[in-house]
């Protein structure tokens, strides 16, 4: 059972701890930009007259770039959720509260993906919309009526609950705030594999296709969930050991301590 | 195991892959009692207390938290009834002193959060301070938001693990100032500490521990129990013939020159160099009935008895004497 009022304080303290850092909020905002600067460019760079393999070629490319944006923007973000946890020395105070992990992880999960997805949303947005009003008007219809455009729209909650499951299950695992942005980024491009097939048409995409993975992705990032809730073991993250439980284990070596005749228990 | 403790340890071992932290350890702490963890770094302070505070399970034995026995179906019942401080103040350093301590109490899901966060900053003398950012404070004022913090629940056991370490001693005394105050509070404390002289100060009793508890009892009970009662004196000069005057004393079992601040000094001749003054360790059973008669016996020598008095052994003393019984003698 999972209790609203705890996941929710840690929805509002790590939205209020994004806000004030600012390597996330640089790159929570400079990525979309990066991202949009070159497909606007390769589309109102391109002319009415051009040729429909060239027109469709540019708007493979151009609808496939902001897909990095669901991806990279929340993988940076979730890297930093538990490590940056560590590096602060909270994390210890944090798991003796009555929090679950599940709890714990739902929350900064959320935390993640809401901005994740307004920023990827947001970008998409701009982008079509420089396209309706900038571009020459074929090539705003070729974009308009790409096949892969309803699917790549779909794919971005998709893709960020990915990047974000793979992010936490990362930042529970290392030590160090930078490793594990650069671990989660790479952790976060298998999707992205058969999503460029998809939008560069090796792959013919279709509805079925599109509504398949999407499926299978959905499918994927909640068992993720699970995954990562039981990789974020208390024990580990706050000593670096894995639990041991064995009482053989627990035989002491002989001789090496003297008892002392005063030591009584009892108050 | 009885449920009237505030913290019950049978047998506890922890065992981190081959290097056993705990070792077998028992002991039991009442209720609204202050109770001292002492031990070298490395002792298995650290770890007791977050076995203790559910963070880590224990490879054997077994331990109640405020009378609920430890196991994963309690875990979250004891954290309720529990707060753990630890070195490091832990603050969400971009937060305000207010928005870690409000996030705390929503986590415990405390009714009145406002209220609850204004009287947890009363407590510590940082209401000022309320909306400032961690990041702001110094390495003081951050351990009092951390007590603070801790605070919030009303917790019936406070783990307090080296709260003083890295402060100051104006921040320290602070900081054991409003330790002491938990015990009106009628909270009990479970305070790991390198430094004696506070736990001396604070703890109703204290354990010593290094891997597996070397002792458990009062300051003054560890005293009685390791040391022999003895008396110092402080003669104007050198006793003459000191053997005659002690040995005739039934009071006294044996006696030693002593260096002028009362310890021992096997090596010395007659306790003194030569027209200086001197000093002398005596060995007794009962020091209040023993003084007047040795006092009768010096002045009757002819001695100009400066000083007689109890030698005080420090918790320093019996925690030096334990510790180096294994890290240097064995």
């Amino acid at each position: 059972m999972i209790n609203t009022t705890r996941t929710g304080a840690v929805i509002r303290k790590e939205l209020a701890e994004f806000r004030r850092n600012r390597l996330i909020v640089v790159t929570a905002t400079l990525l979309p930009v990066v991202f949009l600067i070159s497909p606007t460019a390769s589309i109102l760079a391109i002319h009415a007259s051009a040729s429909s393999a060239l027109l469709s070629k540019r708007v493979d490319y151009s609808l496939f770039l902001p897909l990095l944006v669901p991806l990279f923007v929340p993988a940076t973000m979730s890297a930093y959720s538990v490590v940056g946890e560590k590096e602060q020395g909270t994390l210890e105070p944090l798991l003796t509260t009555p929090i679950t992990r599940v709890e714990l992880l739902l929350g900064k999960a959320v935390a993640i993906f809401l901005p994740a997805i307004t920023v990827s949303y947001l970008t998409f947005g701009v982008f079509l919309a420089i396209v309706a009003l900038f571009a020459d008007a074929p090539v705003a219809t070729a974009m308009w009526h790409a096949p892969q455009l309803p699917a790549e729209v779909l794919f971005i909650p998709l893709l960020a609950a990915w990047a974000i499951w793979i992010g936490l299950a990362i930042s529970s695992k290392v030590s160090e705030t930078r490793v594990a942005q650069q671990l989660s980024v790479l952790g976060s491009l298998p999707p992205l594999a058969l999503i460029s097939l998809l939008s560069f048409q090796v792959i013919t995409p279709s509805f079925g296709l599109a509504a398949a993975f999407a499926g299978g992705l959905l499918v994927i990032d909640c068992a993720a969930c699970f995954f990562v809730a039981r990789l974020f073991d208390r024990e580990r993250l706050v000593t670096g050991t894995r639990p041991r439980r064995s009482a053989a284990a627990a035989v002491a070596a002989p001789g090496t301590v003297r008892r002392l005749p005063p030591v009584s228990g009892t108050s | 195991m009885s449920t009237q403790a505030a913290i019950e340890v049978s047998h506890l071992t922890k065992v981190f892959g081959t290097r056993t932290a705990v070792r077998d350890v028992s002991f039991t702490v009442a209720r609204g009692e202050v109770f001292g963890f002492l031990g070298p770094n490395g002792a298995g302070k650290t770890t007791t207390v977050r076995i203790l505070g559910t963070l880590i399970a224990p490879t054997s034995g077994s331990a109640a938290v405020a009378g609920i026995p430890l196991g994963s179906a309690s875990e979250e019942e004891i954290r309720q009834r529990i707060s753990i401080t630890t070195e490091a103040p832990g603050l969400y350093n971009r937060l305000t002193v207010a928005e870690n301590l409000e996030f705390f109490a929503r986590l415990y899901g405390l009714p009145g959060r406002e209220a609850r966060v204004y009287e947890a900053l009363s407590a510590v003398g940082l209401t000022n301070r309320a909306d400032d950012l961690c990041g702001s404070l110094s390495k003081g004022l951050k351990q009092r938001a951390s007590l603070a913090r801790s605070l919030l629940n009303e917790p019936e056991v406070m783990f307090l693990d080296e709260p003083t370490s890295g402060l100051d001693p104006a921040a320290a005394h602070e900081v054991l100032g409003l330790v002491s105050g938990l015990r009106e509070r009628g909270v009990t404390v479970f305070l790991t500490t390198h430094r004696l002289d506070e736990a001396e100060r604070l703890c109703d009793r204290v354990a010593i521990m290094n891997t597996s508890l070397r002792t458990i009892g009062t300051p003054e009970e560890l005293r009685r129990t390791l040391f022999s009662r003895s008396i110092a004196v402080a003669t104007a000069a050198p006793l003459h013939q000191p053997d005659k005057v002690f040995d005739g004393l039934p009071s006294v079992q044996g006696w030693q020159p002593a260096d002028p601040d009362g310890g021992p000094r096997p090596d010395a001749g007659l306790g003194g160099g030569p027209g200086g003054p001197a000093s002398y360790l005596l060995m007794v059973t009962d020091p209040a009935a023993a003084a007047p008669g040795i006092t009768r016996a010096l002045v009757a020598a002819g001695a100009d008895v400066l000083s007689i008095g109890e030698t005080r052994h420090s918790l320093e003393d019996v925690y030096l004497e334990l510790i180096e019984d294994k890290e240097g003698r064995s």
